[in-house]
């Protein structure tokens, strides 16, 4: 049920893009993100392509575990792929009734689906090989030249340490009140919106409370270990870059000279 | 009800790395009408059997019966098996929500969809098994009673449905002395009264030897034992290497016999204990 939910959960094997430094595999994934943004032609895609299998090989991840992730997200690709393909101008190929479509919508209908694909597979990626731990661990050390400016880096990152936390946990949670609920008569799958809109009330109000106690005994556990701020705190696991993450980066800059390169010609 | 189960096995997260196997290969068969206790150590795989109970967990494999009536089947209708079966979680009170009591307890057989009255009878019923008085307590938040007295309306809230088999998952963890007590005996006279089968999940070896007719061990996703508690019991050592303990009078009365004292291997209350050793002291005194 709502363990099918597998986007960006993170998948605890040994591989090359696991063990990279996350700084870098957090600095690739956004190089990755404008990179997709400034492709255009057949060959970048047959490059992203290969880009992305290599890193998707590389990891050791099945690629049958990031598919299922796209599941959530295929009616959005859907709906932008609909919506390219019937409101883009250009030379008319099919004509029937009030629908148009167009060379130039097909094209850029296939193009936004699979940028889209590619974008939601890429960043996957990154939190399925990076323990939560250690991308918030990343974002603070990536935040860290901002501080100067205001930037609260560290509440930033405990907090999103602490969100990430109870994912797992309130998932848990949710599951047990369902069942509770399910074995005192509850339907949560039938009737129309409205019903099925009511029926959620007994799964969140003892959600809420719960989350609300937790979030009340974390904080005093915190405060009982004196826990304060970012300042003069220091860790166990220091972040190194090691060699495997220099021939990385030259990899990810190598794809993306070549995207832009192909862009300008 | 009687409830047959036929080599289920359950795997959670099938084929993502994530798999465990929970139960493998359990066999067993609970007839109508009895108290049955289910032990195990953490992790045993005692909670996922349960959800079977009821079809909220699938088996991987394996088939499971209530009243001849096969439930793993597709085309059962799981609202019936679950008006039948009633579960009570670990820690029920926190899956309270309404804003009064009455309306709390009724959510249930107001879900089976019966009359206005009935249900206001199921509700005053049910109350007054777990020892609460529904006039007094109706209109009060269930957010505004101890934990004891929650849990309480939680057993009554599954109650209310009148179920024909009920299910606890370790009703009494976290209460005092005194709650534990009071629920125990509750479920044990519901039990006399209504003749229902009920299946007692607990962690304490004495609560288990006091009430139930059976006992089903479970270790490690398994049935390691089924017996009577005297049967049970008596295997002090097996139950020990499954990080499961026995009841105080049962390790007493084992040290007894270890110093060559001759007394009954089979003593589980503290009651029976002081009569046998009377005895002991007694005969010892006339010889």
């Amino acid at each position: 049920m709502l363990r099918d939910i597998t986007i960006g959960q993170y998948y605890p094997v040994k591989s090359v893009i696991h063990r990279l430094d996350p700084r870098l595999k957090i600095l690739a994934s956004f190089v990755y993100i404008i990179a997709l943004f400034i492709v255009k032609n057949i060959q970048s895609y047959i490059m992203v392509i290969g880009y992305i299998s290599l890193m998707i090989l590389l990891s050791k991840v099945p690629l049958k575990y990031i598919l299922k992730g796209l599941r959530p997200i295929l009616i959005i690709i859907v709906l932008t792929f609909g919506i390219n393909i019937f409101m883009t101008q250009g030379e008319v190929v099919f004509q029937r009734g009030f629908i148009t479509i167009t060379r130039e919508g097909i094209e850029m209908a296939v193009f936004m689906a699979l940028r889209l694909i590619f974008l939601i597979i890429g960043t996957s990626l990154l939190t399925l090989t990076t323990s939560p731990i250690q991308l918030t661990d990343g974002i603070e050390r990536i935040l860290n030249p901002f501080k100067r400016l205001g930037v609260p880096a560290h509440e930033l990152a405990m907090m999103m340490t602490i969100a990430l936390r109870f994912i797992p946990t309130l998932l848990e949670e949710t599951d047990k009140i369902m069942k509770a609920q399910m074995a005192r008569g509850a339907d949560f799958e039938s009737g129309n919106l409205m019903k099925r809109a009511k029926s959620l009330i007994p799964l969140l109000v003892p959600l809420f409370i719960g989350a609300f106690r937790r979030a009340d005994d974390l904080a005093m556990a915190m405060e009982a270990r004196c826990y304060r701020g970012g300042e003069n705190r220091t860790r166990m696991k220091q972040l190194k870059y090691h060699s495997r993450d220099y021939i990385a980066a030259i990899v990810i800059l190598g794809f993306v000279v070549s995207i832009v390169v192909m862009r300008i010609l | 009800m009687s409830i047959i189960v036929e080599n289920l096995i359950h795997v959670y997260n099938q084929g993502s790395p994530f798999e465990a196997k929970a139960l493998s290969d359990i066999s067993f068969t609970i007839e109508e009408g009895e108290f049955v206790g289910l032990i195990g150590h953490t992790g045993s795989g005692k909670s996922t059997l349960i959800q079977h109970f009821n079809g909220l967990l699938k088996p991987t494999k394996g088939k499971i019966y209530i009243n001849n009536l096969d439930i793993t089947n597709k085309s059962i209708k799981l609202s019936e098996v679950r008006k039948k079966v009633g579960l009570v979680f670990q820690y029920p009170e926190y899956q309270l929500f309404e804003e009064n009591i009455y309306k709390e307890v009724a959510f249930g057989p107001t879900n089976l969809g019966i009359g206005e009255l009935e249900i206001k009878n199921r509700v005053r019923e049910a109350l007054e098994l777990v020892g609460l008085n529904l006039e007094e307590i109706a209109d009060r938040s269930p957010f505004e009673l101890s934990g004891g007295q929650r849990r309480r309306i939680a057993i009554a809230g599954v109650l209310a449905m009148k179920p024909e088999v009920l299910i606890l998952d370790e009703p009494t963890a976290g209460l005092d002395p005194k709650g534990r007590d009071e629920i125990l005996a509750q479920i044990k006279a519901l039990h006399k009264k209504y003749k229902i089968t009920v299946i007692l999940v607990s962690h304490s070896m004495e609560d288990i030897a006091r009430l139930v007719d059976k006992i089903i061990v479970m270790d490690n996703g398994k049935v390691a034992l089924e017996g009577t508690p005297r049967e049970i019991f008596k295997r002090a050592e097996s139950l020990e290497k499954m990080g499961l303990g026995v009841p105080q009078m049962s390790n007493l009365i084992r040290k007894l016999r270890e110093k060559g004292i001759n007394i009954r291997d089979d003593i589980l209350t503290v009651e029976e204990a002081k009569q046998e050793i009377l005895k002991l002291v007694r005969s010892k005194k006339n010889a």
